[in-house]
């Protein structure tokens, strides 16, 4: 048991620290975006950012060479990503290819498509979204029903994909189809393929609201849409082994701990800001063990994070705590956005143009999805209870 | 940078966990928590002592095997799991940590060995009253004489006082502009004349007696660490102690969790095992996401004390404010997954429940604990 970080790491921390310190315009800093109106504006820092670490060698580090990426140690990397949350450096580049479909190409794609897709993930020429979801397909993934039908050298495709983060600015799609109506179990019947969005006719993607006021998802309509038969990733009627590839694949935990404990030094400071009854709300009893909470249950995201690289670094898989790792800090974060409403007062949902009315806001409004997406936290304890406690369905 | 128990640390955990499923059944735990008089078991003792878990943590030159905290909190884990009793707390954690840190080369040769052998049994008394155990409530006294001190007072809520053959007794021997100061630790042979104990008998079995010292001399030979500044090595004892009763508390957890869900499994009811009920598996669900928090919250808490690391303090009252809960809230879960049968003297669910309480409200409340860990965030934002 040891929280100390190893001379090198600190000499490899301070060179990050001075290239920041050189690199991220103060404009480019991450809480701005909460007040930033134009979200397109933000995707633009964004792909700058991505460009930026690209031609630093900072990008993928833990990618392979041959594909682009490569240069950095497990450790290394934490602490590169440590740094530019302390930082708080924009997410590199938009979609999903840097976190998600491109680890699942390099787990199981062919070498052709590696070859193909990691350069233009890497270089952003290629933004990723997601087709997994649909209408009647939410919890209940393997039940979906978007078809594939043979037809040559390709597949037809016909069907609605939903919740689809960031597709209306995507150019290609990872999308999982039905090409097996009769499989049974129903998750045998399914095929995960690459999808060129701009290039294939038949593609509309709608925007969907969502209660933040913004349409960050999509609805995905496919109608006669012909794709090569070539563009599966992994084998025909297999696509759900690589879909949980996918879904396993998330940001280091180590970060999130980080970001969590940026946003309670926040908090707490507008604690001591704002008043409560006439007094700074930091000296109310209820208001400061409400912040104590906050602070342990965020420290042992913190901890859990160490446990996860620890794995990560001796090349084991993680263990069981990770299944409680995102039930466990989307109610945390859901607590501490309603702490954030309850120091702000009867304020904090007005709709002006008060930085800290706004940032809590939004927080407060995006939080609620955080318990609902990868996975409803009904759904993990389900996944507890069922795979690691044995209970039985 | 390693989150994680090495390999020998794993051994520690398996030898501790099979020691005590053999050696350790809920009939002789029962017996030893309502029936037997001095509470704990002598024989299982020196067993332990033989297996070298009183000594792990002093340097071999007092017949230890200079090992850690994190070693130790290893077994304390596993002792909470199968409901050890008697005064392995007060004694290694609490006495032994204080006279390694604190004792001179003689009161270390006198006793570490001792302890390390299972020859000695101490135990600490601090609280003059039940209400609170900070500095400004010692009121018990110690007045200098020709040959040593005189300690005046009535101590409460000591552990096993009853089969301690000492007792670290924290007095007020001065003051200054804080409380903390002239607050003295003495050794004191339970023996000597002027000792009185009275036993009172927790639910879940501990012994926290009331500790009369109707003037009781010791010498100067006895005192432990400077006089007038011994509140830092209190401290220090009790953040050891703390953590030690959070382990203890993990232990307890992961038992109900695993109990809770192998009834969940065999239950039948509507025809079909109670544990495919979702608010069933939920709440079993709930039982290894609090497990999950608390046990990372309560090792961090046991590295920050042993290596003194600043955010000691911090870690303690967070581990212990978090355990504190998640007992509470696991064994009320775990009676209620048993539905009927949990709520019979026979189950042994409720010698985890009373357990669980009695931890909870000694040495902090989660109130108590949460205001320090607001204390310091209020302090770090003041001077940011």
């Amino acid at each position: 048991m040891d929280f100390n970080y190893s001379p090198e790491d600190e000499a490899f921390r301070k060179e990050v620290r001075e290239w920041l310190e050189e690199n991220l315009p103060q404009e480019w800093r991450r809480d701005r975006y909460m007040t930033m109106a134009d979200r397109d504006e933000w995707v633009q820092v964004q792909l700058a950012w991505q460009k930026k670490r690209y031609e630093k060698g900072w990008l993928a580090p833990t990618w392979p060479k041959e594909y682009g990426g490569g240069g950095l140690t497990m450790m290394q990397t934490v602490i590169l990503d440590e740094e530019f949350t302390r930082a708080n450096a924009p997410q590199a580049g938009v979609g999903m290819g840097l976190s998600l479909i491109g680890p699942t190409i390099l787990a199981v794609g062919t070498e052709e498509q590696k070859r193909h897709y990691i350069p233009r993930i890497l270089s952003a020429e290629d933004i990723w979204c997601q087709g997994f979801s649909e209408p009647n397909a939410g919890s209940d993934l393997a039940s979906l029903q978007c078809k594939a039908v043979v037809d040559g050298d390709d597949y037809v495709i016909n069907g609605q994909k939903t919740w689809s983060t960031g597709a209306h600015r995507a150019n290609m799609c990872f999308l999982l189809v039905r090409t097996d109506p009769n499989a049974v179990p129903k998750h045998r019947g399914i095929t995960y393929l690459l999808v060129d969005m701009r290039n294939t006719p038949g593609i509309e993607v709608r925007p969907l609201k969502q209660i933040t006021g913004s349409a960050e998802f999509n609805e995905i309509f496919f109608d006669n849409v012909r794709v090569p038969r070539s563009n599966v990733l992994g084998q025909e009627n297999r696509g759900w082994y690589v879909a949980m590839a996918t879904l396993g694949y998330e940001r280091s935990s180590t970060s999130q701990g980080i970001i969590f404990k940026r946003s309670l030094e926040e908090l707490t400071k507008l604690a001591a800001k704002k008043m409560r009854n006439g007094r700074p709300a930091i000296e109310d009893p209820s208001i400061r063990e409400l912040l104590a909470q906050c602070a342990a249950e965020i420290q042992v995201v913190v901890l859990n994070g160490y446990r996860l690289l620890t794995n990560r670094i001796k090349g084991q898989v993680p263990g069981p705590e990770a299944q409680m790792t995102k039930v466990f800090w989307s109610e945390m974060n859901e607590r501490m956005a309603n702490l954030a409403l309850e120091i702000l007062g009867p304020e904090a949902t007005l709709q002006d143009d008060d930085e800290d009315i706004r940032r809590w806001q939004m927080t407060f409004l995006s939080v609620k999805a955080s318990t609902i997406s990868m996975g409803t936290s009904e759904i993990i304890r389900n996944i507890i209870g069922e795979r690691i406690l044995g209970l039985p369905r | 940078m390693e989150f994680g128990l090495n390999e020998q640390q794993e051994m520690l955990k398996k030898t501790a966990r099979d020691f005590f499923q053999d050696k350790l059944p809920r009939t002789l735990v029962r017996t030893l928590m309502w029936e037997d008089p001095k509470g704990y078991s002598p024989e299982l003792w020196k067993e332990m002592a033989e297996l070298g878990w009183m000594g792990i943590m002093f340097p071999e030159e007092y017949e230890g095997f200079g090992g850690d905290f994190i070693d130790l909190t290893v077994i304390l884990e596993e002792m909470g799991r199968a409901l050890l009793t008697g005064p392995f707390i007060p004694t290694v954690v609490f006495g032994g940590t204080a006279v390694l840190n604190a004792g001179t080369a003689e009161q270390k040769k006198a006793i570490l060995p001792a302890i390390a052998s299972g020859n000695l049994i101490m135990t600490f008394a601090l609280q003059d009253s039940a209400d609170r155990f900070d500095a400004a409530g010692v009121t018990t006294s110690a007045t200098a004489d020709a040959d040593g001190y005189v300690i005046k007072g009535t101590k409460r809520l000591v552990p096993e006082a009853h089969v301690a053959d000492k007792i670290i007794c924290v007095a007020r021997t001065g003051s200054g502009s804080k409380p903390e100061e002239g607050i003295t630790l003495f050794i004191v042979d339970a023996k000597s004349p002027g000792v009185n104990i009275k036993e009172h008998i927790t639910f879940d079995g501990k012994r926290l007696c009331d500790v009369n010292f109707e003037s009781v001399k010791v010498s100067k030979a006895d005192v432990l660490g400077p006089v007038g500044q011994g509140w830092p090595i209190l401290e220090k004892a009790l953040q050891y102690t703390i953590v030690a009763m959070c382990a203890d508390a993990v232990g307890g957890c992961q038992m109900v969790m695993e109990m809770s869900s192998q009834y969940a499994k065999e239950r039948i009811q509507f025809d079909r095992p109670i544990g495919t009920f979702q608010a069933v598996k939920h709440k079993c669900a709930n039982m290894f996401i609090d497990v999950e928090a608390i046990r990372p919250l309560t090792y961090w808490a046991a590295w920050a004390v042993d290596t003194g690391a600043a955010e000691a303090p911090v870690a303690v009252s967070m581990a212990k404010a978090y355990c504190n809960d998640a007992y509470r809230r696991i064994t009320a879960d775990g009676i209620q997954v048993h539905g009927g049968i949990g709520f019979t003297w026979e189950h042994d669910m409720h010698l985890f429940h009373k357990r669980a309480k009695t931890m909870e409200l000694n040495y902090g409340d989660s109130h108590y604990h949460r205001a320090i860990v607001a204390d310091d965030l209020a302090r770090s934002v003041a001077t940011a």
